[in-house]
């Protein structure tokens, strides 16, 4: 049934995780680079944003195309439109690892200082969200998006934390202060990366249970359908 | 080169097929309407000379005399009609309503069965039988019976027009009808019949054409008369009657009259037939069926 | 005004096959209510015997509740009366040939014994109105007959054949099946605003026309009704696997 469309949708499936993985990648890299001090790293990041964009043309199109051809009702549109957004998540998080990136290579040019501030632990907490919530909306599972939701309070605290922390060693040790702020300018673009998985994990919520639960505190089980029921049609993996 | 060839002649041959369907079709369409032609020819050749203002207001005279007219022949066919269209009318188209509404089953199939056979009863049987309905009911002979018998010789055309006529009325009209809550007596009478209207008149004249030119079951039941006739209940004389008197007889005056009788019959069929037609393309709307 | 349809176990069979099963169903007074499904799923059944008409064919056998209003369909009237309360219009516009436009329109007022012309003509004005069609054809309504008129406008025209006596029902078997996506469009439009004043049950093959006009709809299957909600809840989010593979065209 509906050989055509539902082989549009695979095709924007497929892009839509070949973009994610690429963001991922990107995320990674540029942490990666912060904590090794690595700037070939960091330079391959800037080069991988083009591509993150040309994927971010790609999917807004393959979207629009099925939206406008195909009329697509219930889960199919419920998906397409997730995917429009997801993929509007993606491309920012692509910009938030170069922002990284840029800081790394400012950082590089300046003497390392052991800073008191886990970047590592912060770097892992946000690329678990990301790997997560690209994972629910691979499994089409509302539960694991569910969790990346109450990851987020987790990377706002050691935002948090990091501000305070860095501030201070700013206030004690004023030679270090361009080392501090890099660092804590890292902390805040991984922050934003945190809430853009957050978005995608909203997204597939919206997708999976038809519920939306932006700016809401998310509660488990809310919506329509059973937890741990996989609902929609689009896409099925299974 | 060759294969161009034998295309062009393929297409020349079926071509030529063509042509010859085509031709073979007016030919039969002509061969149909050649004795028409023809007998309406030789009918108006015969008969038009005789006819004048005599032929047609005058009574016959005693035989052996010259001249005098079918008048009387001409009311009388009028008179006997119009009983048998008072008559089988009504009762044919009765019948087709019964049939077309209710007749999906074995007793309308015997109905129908019965009206076939009825149709193929040969005009003079008919017209014994109404002798003994009606003749010998009354012990005289009358334009009655006459009428009677040409009656039951319409009503199975009748019927079965009418019944084909109101099928072919579609079922989306019904529906509208019922849609609306018009009961159902009322839908058949004013949406189906009056839907099948023209499909029904062409039945009635299908019928009325065909037993205005019958004689043989007149024989016995009207049995002819050689004054003016308006009474229903005593014998009264028809043109078929009188043509066929005038033409077995040995006068040639007669013959002469037969002829004529027999042209202004088939005037006054025709005529009354696109009579009918005129006024029902009249009675119509703009861009009706 | 339009009244509330109440439906209750209704079961309906033509012979010996069952064609509707335990429908229960409640419509809204002066809403719009789609009813959608795959071919032969028996919506069409389903209205018909909202006005009786499914009686009409033979052998067909109605049982349950069925009350427009305040009046129960099956119990104490008589479905000749019951089917002048309710409008229906069909899936192929059929107007009467032989009869005027004029004609055609008073057609469910003369035929059932109303005979005051002055007020035939005011009720002929305003149904040809409300249908959008007295503008088109007021200078021929006497002189053209029914069905001289195009597709869209013959079904028009039964429209207004069905809202000249007034029903507080209106029920619409696919009107716009056999018609142009711009007669479709002006019916639709139509539709829109006679349901201030009328009770609509509207059966359609096209989901579009349904999430476009209705408020509530229907999706019957197999006989049964499988679910009933909002349109838009039906359309972006059913509750029932079965409804979302039949809207998402993956049925079959």
């Amino acid at each position: 049934m509906r050989t055509r469309f539902q082989q549009g949708l695979d095709e924007l499936r497929e892009k839509l995780l070949r973009m994610g993985g690429l963001a991922e990648q990107a995320v990674e890299r540029a942490c990666r680079g912060y904590l090794d001090r690595d700037l070939a790293r960091c330079q391959m990041v800037l080069e991988g944003e083009t591509l993150i964009n040309i994927c971010e043309r790609e999917i807004d199109e393959l979207a629009f195309d099925l939206l406008a051809m195909q009329q697509p009702m219930a889960g199919d549109l419920r998906f397409i439109l997730a995917v429009t957004k997801i993929n509007a998540d993606l491309e920012r998080v692509g910009d938030q690892a170069v922002n990284i990136a840029e800081r790394v290579m400012d950082m590089v040019s300046l003497p390392a200082v052991d800073l008191p501030v886990d970047i590592a632990r912060m770097s892992a907490a946000v690329s678990a969200m990301v790997r997560r919530s690209l994972e629910s909306f691979i499994d089409a599972k509302a539960e694991l998006a569910q969790a990346v939701l109450e990851m987020d309070n987790v990377v706002d605290r050691m935002r948090d934390e990091a501000f305070i922390v860095l501030v201070k060693t700013m206030n004690e040790h004023p030679e270090h202060t361009r080392q501090a702020l890099d660092a804590l300018l890292v902390a805040r673009n991984l922050e934003r990366v945190a809430d853009h998985a957050t978005n995608i994990a909203e997204d597939v919520i919206f997708w999976v249970r038809g519920a939306d639960v932006r700016h809401n505190v998310p509660q488990v089980g809310e919506g329509q359908g059973s937890s741990g029921e996989t609902r929609s049609t689009a896409a099925d993996p299974h | 080169m060759p294969e161009q060839r034998k295309q062009l002649e393929i297409s020349l041959w079926r071509r030529l097929k063509d042509h010859c369907a085509t031709l073979f079709a007016i030919a039969t369409v002509v061969l149909v309407l050649a004795p028409l032609i023809a007998i309406f020819g030789y009918l108006l050749f015969k008969g038009i000379g005789s006819i004048n203002l005599a032929f047609l207001t005058q009574t016959p005279k005693p035989p052996g005399e010259i001249g005098g007219g079918m008048a009387n022949a001409i009311a009388g066919s009028v008179l006997i009609l119009a009983i048998a269209s008072l008559i089988g009318v009504p009762l044919g188209i009765g019948a087709g309503i019964y049939l077309s509404e209710f007749g999906r089953n074995r007793f309308g199939d015997t109905i129908r069965f019965v009206s076939d056979v009825l149709n193929g009863v040969p005009s003079i049987v008919i017209g014994i039988v109404a002798y003994a309905l009606v003749v010998l009911r009354q012990k005289h002979f009358s334009a009655l019976a006459g009428g009677v018998a040409l009656a039951i010789m319409m009503i199975p055309t009748i019927t079965r027009t009418t019944e084909e006529m109101l099928l072919l009325v579609p079922g989306a009209l019904r529906e509208a009808a019922y849609g609306l809550g018009v009961p159902r007596w009322r839908t058949t009478l004013s949406i189906v019949l009056r839907t099948a209207t023209s499909g029904v008149i062409t039945g009635v004249m299908l019928a009325f054409a065909r037993v205005a030119g019958e004689t043989a079951p007149l024989l016995f039941t009207a049995f002819g008369n050689q004054f003016w006739n308006w009474k229903l209940n005593e014998p009264t004389a028809a043109l078929p009657l009188q043509i066929f008197t005038y033409a077995i007889s040995p006068y040639d005056d007669w013959h002469r009259q037969a002829w004529a009788g027999a042209l202004v019959l088939i005037i006054l069929i025709v005529g009354a037939v696109a009579a009918v037609r005129v006024a029902v393309r009249h009675g119509t709307l703009g861009g009706a069926a | 005004m339009g009244v509330g349809i109440q439906v209750e176990n209704l079961n309906a069979w033509y012979g010996t096959t069952q064609a509707l099963h335990d429908i229960r169903l409640t419509m809204e007074a002066n809403h719009a209510t789609a009813l959608i499904g795959p071919s032969g799923c028996g919506k069409s059944t389903f209205i018909r015997c909202l006005n009786r008409m499914h009686e009409t064919t033979p052998g067909a056998r109605v049982e349950g509740n069925v009350k427009i209003g305040q009046l129960d369909a099956y119990d104490g009237i008589s479905p000749t009366l019951l089917r002048r309360r309710i409008g229906m219009v069909f899936q192929k516009p059929n107007p009467f040939p032989t009869m005027s436009i004029y004609d055609n329109v008073a057609a469910g007022l003369k035929l059932n014994g109303f005979n005051n012309r002055k007020e035939m003509d005011q009720i002929v004005e305003r149904s040809l109105s409300s249908s959008a069609l007295w503008e088109e054809v007021k200078d021929s309504i006497h002189k053209k007959s029914g069905a001289s008129l195009s597709g869209g406008q013959q079904q028009r025209l039964c429209i207004a054949r069905a809202l000249a006596v007034e029903p507080e029902v209106l029920l619409m078997d696919e009107p716009c099946s056999a018609l142009d996506p711009i007669s479709t469009g002006k019916i639709e439009e139509l539709i829109f605003q006679l349901k201030t004043q009328y009770t609509i049950v509207i059966v359609t093959h096209n989901m579009q026309q349904a999430a476009r006009v209705a408020e509530y709809t229907g999706f019957f299957l197999l006989g049964r009704m499988v679910e009933f909600d909002k349109t838009e809840k039906i359309f972006t989010n059913p509750s029932d696997k079965r409804t979302e593979d039949y809207i998402t065209g993956r049925f079959g």
